[in-house]
């Protein structure tokens, strides 16, 4: 089964919560060094509740799929949620098995993400 | 050439009939003949070597000094010049290490804009920043001569240089380079990574006049594991071993050590047997279809690459590197519209079993600093290789663009 399922795709053309928040409370970002992609996440809390999400930087059609469904995912969510979540959920978010060197551009967004709200 | 009677040397064809291999400059396909000279060893005289005095081990120990004998005269060096190590990057380390305490505190390192990682980071890990003196490449991918003049000075100890960029294809003009280097300072040492090279054309050490060429067997249809040091005598012989122990000893006691001989004093411990002697069948193998054979037939596969890329998706396409095809390797990088990479080689992979590379091939300071693109796809081509390859991928990019839209 080819990784480019028509789901994904979508969220690659038109990604959602692809954007910069002025007034974020948490932002990471950081580097895939294999392929060069960049992932920035910004974060707005309040009360532990996950009010705003945003991603933006460039990487590959997976990557950045990724980052649109996992923000679509915590959105309105509380941080536990964020916390607690595993390379298995980012696999069932995406719906397809990736390669072991393919799994890391999907796991960059979760990566950045949890490292948003370390602090 | 006869591309398919070379396509029946490799099993890998036979049991994946639809393979379309264009990554040879990651590591070359194995012909069998190199695998079957390998199990050769294990099968009927596997034995360690300059250790016994019994029959087994005396033919272990012949055959892989003969490999040493062939690997020498491929490149026109003689047997004692030629180090075996684990590979190229293996190779580096043990020069830079090894020549460390030569290294004056005030001198620089001079080194190109294009270095694979392996020539790069050994030396940066060796001396300060200040002192990494990074010769600009032009816009078309070639060295820039002048600011090459401006960097090696008397001051500089130390050149190190790919004799083909692993992802622009230029072939340096070595000879001329090392010329002009020695004429700045006669001291100056030069190290040319051969990893790129040694597979695709013929190469005279002796014209070449570099003081240390390098190597991979896993390029050049060897297996992976084995990596060559060439270097002239005097300088080998200075170099400080980096690893020590069993088979490299004249005399130890247990207050100390004398070491032997080169190439034994840089060859400590068992080496990969199976994996050198392997190497000498790949040299035979490539000298019997002649490496002035290979190089054109690399050539005349690159000019219908870049013709139908062109052809098929114009400026969609930006191929990096120099557009005169006599000065580049069987390499070809470009980037298409605004996909990433590991999308076009996943893609690829998936729709039509093309093997390509993607990402910054080793080579970050290359893709962020000259050619100003986070990554690049690369296809390369070898022996096996033919246009049929070449129309796969065109039809295999256009899926692509079918996919990503």
């Amino acid at each position: 089964m080819s990784i480019y399922q028509e789901h994904i795709l979508e969220h690659y053309h038109n990604p959602c919560n692809n954007k910069i928040l002025d007034n974020a409370t948490n932002s990471e970002s950081a580097t895939n060094s294999t392929c060069g992609d960049k992932i920035r996440i910004d974060i707005i809390l309040n009360n532990n509740i996950i009010s705003d999400v945003s991603f933006s930087g460039e990487g590959c059609a997976i990557s950045q799929a990724t980052a649109s469904m996992l923000t679509e995912k915590i959105k309105g969510e509380h941080i536990d949620v964020l916390k607690k979540m595993t390379k298995d959920d980012i696999l069932s978010l995406l719906g397809i098995t990736l390669s072991h060197t393919r799994l890391k551009c999907a796991l960059l967004s979760l990566e950045v993400a949890q490292k948003s709200i370390l602090n | 050439m006869i591309i398919d009677k070379i396509k029946k040397d490799f099993q890998i064809f036979k049991n994946n009939p639809n393979l379309i291999y264009l990554d040879s400059a990651a590591t070359s396909l194995t012909p069998d003949l190199v695998v079957d000279t390998m199990n050769d060893y294990y099968y009927n005289y596997n034995a360690n070597i300059s250790r016994g005095v019994y029959k087994l081990s005396e033919i272990a120990t012949d055959k892989y000094e003969q490999a040493r004998e062939k690997v020498a005269k491929f490149i026109g060096a003689s047997s004692s010049q030629i180090i075996f190590t684990s590979g190229t990057t293996a190779s580096i380390n043990t020069i830079a290490f090894g020549l460390m305490r030569k290294i004056s505190k005030d001198s620089k390192i001079a080194i190109t804009a294009s270095e694979h990682h392996s020539n790069f980071v050994p030396w940066q890990r060796l001396v300060s920043k200040d002192r990494l003196s990074i010769i600009k490449l032009n816009k078309n991918g070639y060295i820039d001569l002048e600011d090459f003049k401006e960097k090696i000075t008397s001051k500089t100890s130390l050149l190190t240089i790919s004799h083909v960029s692993n992802v622009l294809g230029t072939i340096n003009p070595i000879k001329k380079l090392v010329n002009i280097a020695k004429q700045i300072n006669p001291e100056i040492i030069v190290i040319v990574d051969g990893a790129q090279s040694t597979p695709h054309m013929s190469i005279d050490i002796q014209d070449l006049d570099c003081d240390f060429f390098v190597f991979s067997a896993h390029k050049m249809c060897g297996p992976t594991g084995v990596g060559v040091i060439y270097g002239k005598k005097e300088l080998l012989e200075q170099l400080t071993p980096m690893f020590s122990g069993g088979n490299m000893t004249d005399k130890v006691s247990f207050t100390e050590t004398t070491f032997t001989q080169i190439p034994q004093k840089l060859e400590a411990g068992t080496p990969n047997i199976a994996g050198v002697i392997g190497l000498g069948a790949a040299v035979e193998y490539l000298k019997n279809i002649g490496l002035d054979n290979i190089k054109t037939h690399e050539a005349e596969l690159l000019l219908y690459t870049q013709q139908k890329l062109y052809k098929t998706f114009g400026n969609d396409i930006i191929i990096f590197g120099p557009s005169n095809i006599k000065d580049r390797s069987g390499v070809l990088s470009f980037t298409f519209k605004n996909y990433h990479p590991h999308d076009i080689a996943s893609i690829l992979d998936s729709y039509s079993n093309i093997c390509v590379r993607a990402g910054n091939h080793c080579a970050m300071p290359l893709h962020t600093n000259v050619l100003c693109v986070v990554a690049t796809t690369r296809i390369s081509f070898y022996i096996y290789n033919t246009e049929y390859d070449v129309d796969k991928l065109i039809e295999g990019l256009k899926e692509v663009k079918k996919i990503l839209k």
